[in-house]
């Protein structure tokens, strides 16, 4: 563990100039990857609202705050969320401290009888909030997760990209996963999960992306399930890094007693 | 109902001019409905149904800084008595601080690591609303108190201070059938703990977390929510109160991942205060109470619980010696075992469930098992059934055994 971490940390440290060297392995990519889709900043605070729509156009939507701190050293994060909507989950919070190394610690508030509970968290491929995005797909999947292969470099919506393959070394829901990566900023444009019957079942698009302080990101993101035509879109706004999260933040205190500051 | 709801206006119009900050309404108007499928009816009942009534909540918060308040106010229709009326459910004003905060006034507080199953959550309950499968949080009672919080470093302190008793919402004989000993003596009175300051309930938990394990001890010198029956005379009575002796509880808990799941231990000591010796027969013996808990994901959306749950008599003996003749004997050691299955389906908007108790030395159990649906976002149904049974009427689950109802909750939030 340790090893892959200090890996990672090397990789991430690189000269930029680096970044844009020919032909990275594809383990560096998926890290590159990790580090800006999931890790950029030493915290993030965002309002993120998901739309969910099933195959008859029914919707669903949800709003809530998210705020996300790294540990000072390591792979392991910290995330709060608050939801504001729809009105029979708000005021419920969420918080999970996500290890590199072993399954996450999740806790949950109940607002209406008061109580903070632990939630067993064995399966990060599970629905987040009955969406079609997973735990995994909100908070990142391991590194050492999967093997990875660089499959082809082309163009995708006028960019240049990587397309990597990931194929799980364990069990998991999906049997690959085909990732087009935009070389210049490292985030996926298009992802494609394959079952075992090697056939698209979701796929993940990038919508707009925008840069805060310098870091990009996806601001507006789909995930569509092939199989049963519901798709969940999820928008970021009131992005922002680097805002001065306090570690104590991410406590059952403040699950009981939402930090007003911070979950607008 | 109407000097209630008349102040309740007057709080409302003075927080609207104080509280220049936000305020925000939202609320939920629901029904509830619980027929019993035994087709028996209790001596003092009127019919099939244990509940049946329309709600709306409106719920009134404000912030203003680290200060804040918040009022739920319950109107209901009773469907069985055909009277309405008006239910604070919670309304306190909440005062922050970095360091101390305190909350005051009208309070749900959960307290305890167990599922169902509470040791040192001394907080009143209303164990008619879980019966007659009402939602989950009409378990639990507000109290009228103050709760002061105290967050240092290294650990976090709670403190409860409730002058006002508010006991436990107990079946009635007009809606269930119940073991009564005292059947006979309609002359009831009942003799709650005056808000004497000297009977105020107190209680303090100070909690800390170890690495990602969440560890509690806590203390509470209070009463008995539960009440127990004196009759005027034993042999022939004529009368019988209802009282709520003093109990003291000191326990502790923790709770953290382990065995690829999430584990919870519990236990407590239940200090008899007005039954030191363990000889009076109407008053529950000094107890030591118990649990361990073990909850985990077993595949996408699907989470299985399972708690073991142990209540140890302290001095056995004296309550044989003096336990009345006729009246039905408990065990030492009474043992439990509680499941919880949970099946999410399509997109998290159905919910399969199954909650369930059995006791190996009372023998007898308690099923609940519930279907839930999302109808769109902030409308929901929830459909179940509250299954009781044993070898005796005379046990805790046992003695319900003819009150097996169906349930239908439908909510609509805003």
């Amino acid at each position: 563990m340790i090893k892959i971490v200090a890996l990672l940390l090397a990789g991430w440290l690189a000269p930029v100039s680096l970044l844009h060297a020919e032909a990275l392995p594809a383990e560096e990519i998926m890290k590159r990857y990790a580090q800006v889709f999931f890790y950029a900043g030493q915290d993030f605070q965002a309002r993120v609202s998901m739309r969910l729509v099933d195959k008859a156009g029914r919707e669903r939507r949800r709003s809530l705050a998210m705020l996300r701190i790294n540990a000072k050293t390591g792979l392991n994060q910290k995330y709060y969320m608050y939801f504001h909507g729809p009105a029979d989950v708000r005021g419920t919070a969420f918080l999970v401290w996500k290890y590199a190394d072993k399954d996450d610690d999740r806790w949950l508030y109940i607002p209406a009888i008061k109580l903070t509970t632990r939630i067993a968290a064995k399966d990060n491929q599970s629905s987040f909030v009955g969406s079609d995005f997973t735990y995994e797909d909100v908070s990142g999947r391991d590194l050492g997760a999967d093997s990875y292969k660089v499959l082809k470099e082309e163009s995708l919506g006028g960019k240049d990209c990587y397309v990597v393959e990931s194929v799980p070394k364990g069990a998991s829901a999906f049997a690959r996963k085909v990732s087009w990566i935009d070389k210049s900023s490292f985030l996926p444009l298009k992802e494609e999960y394959y079952d075992v019957q090697n056939e698209i079942y979701k796929v993940f698009t990038a919508g707009e992306v925008k840069e805060i302080k310098g870091r990009p990101i996806i601001v507006q993101r789909t995930m569509k399930n092939l199989k049963t035509e519901h798709y969940t879109e999820t928008t970021f706004e009131n992005v922002n890094y680097d805002v001065g999260l306090e570690d104590g933040l991410f406590s059952e205190r403040y699950l009981q007693r939402p930090p007003e500051k911070w979950i607008k | 109902m109407r000097s209630r709801l008349s102040s309740l206006v007057v709080l409302f119009l003075a927080f609207q001019n104080s509280w220049s900050a936000e305020l925000n309404m939202h609320g939920f108007g629901q029904v509830s409905y619980s027929p019993r499928v035994t087709g028996l009816k209790p001596s003092a009942g009127k019919g099939d149904f244990i509940f049946a009534e329309e709600r709306l909540q409106l719920s009134l918060s404000g912030s203003s800084g680290s200060n804040g308040f918040l009022t739920k106010a319950d109107f209901f229709h009773d469907g069985l008595t055909g009277k309405s009326d008006l239910e604070i459910r919670e309304a306190y004003l909440d005062l922050g601080g970095e360091i101390v905060e305190a909350r005051v006034g009208r309070q749900i507080i959960t307290w305890g690591t167990g599922d169902l199953l509470f040791i040192n959550d001394f907080f009143p309950k209303d164990w008619t609303a879980l019966f007659a499968g009402r939602p989950l949080e009409y378990l639990k009672i507000g109290s009228d108190g103050m709760k002061i919080n105290l967050h240092l470093k290294t650990l976090e302190a709670e403190a409860v201070v409730i002058p006002f008793f508010e006991a436990d919402r107990m079946p009635s004989s007009d809606k269930f059938f119940f073991f009564d000993p005292f059947t006979q003596v309609t002359n009831r009175i009942t003799n709650k703990p005056n808000s004497d300051l000297e009977k105020t309930e107190l209680a303090l938990k100070i909690s800390h977390t170890f690495s990602s394990w969440d560890t509690a001890l806590y203390t509470s010198r209070g009463f008995f929510h539960t009440p127990i029956m004196i009759p005027d005379n034993f042999t022939s009575p004529t009368q019988i109160t209802f009282e709520y002796p003093r109990r003291n509880v000191y326990g502790a808990s923790a709770r953290g991942s382990g065995i690829g799941g999430v584990v919870n231990f519990e236990a407590g000591y239940s200090d008899s205060r007005q039954d030191l010796s363990g000889g009076n027969p109407l008053i529950a013996n000094s107890q030591a109470l118990y649990l361990a808990g073990y909850q985990r994901q077993l595949g996408e959306d699907l989470t299985a619980g399972l708690q073991y749950y142990g209540e140890y008599m302290m001095q056995y003996d004296r309550y044989l010696t003096n336990l009345p003749a006729g009246f039905p004997k408990s065990d030492e050691l009474r043992q439990l075992v509680a499941t919880r299955l949970s099946r999410f389906f399509k997109y998290q908007t159905w919910k399969l469930s199954l909650f369930g108790y059995y006791s190996p030395t009372d023998e007898d159990f308690y099923l609940i098992p519930e279907v839930w649906h999302s109808l769109a976002d902030g409308l929901w149904i929830s459909m179940g059934s509250n299954i009781f049974g044993g070898a005796r009427e005379t046990t805790f689950f046992g003695q319900f055994d003819k009150n097996d109802n169906l349930y239908v909750n439908m909510r609509y939030e805003f």
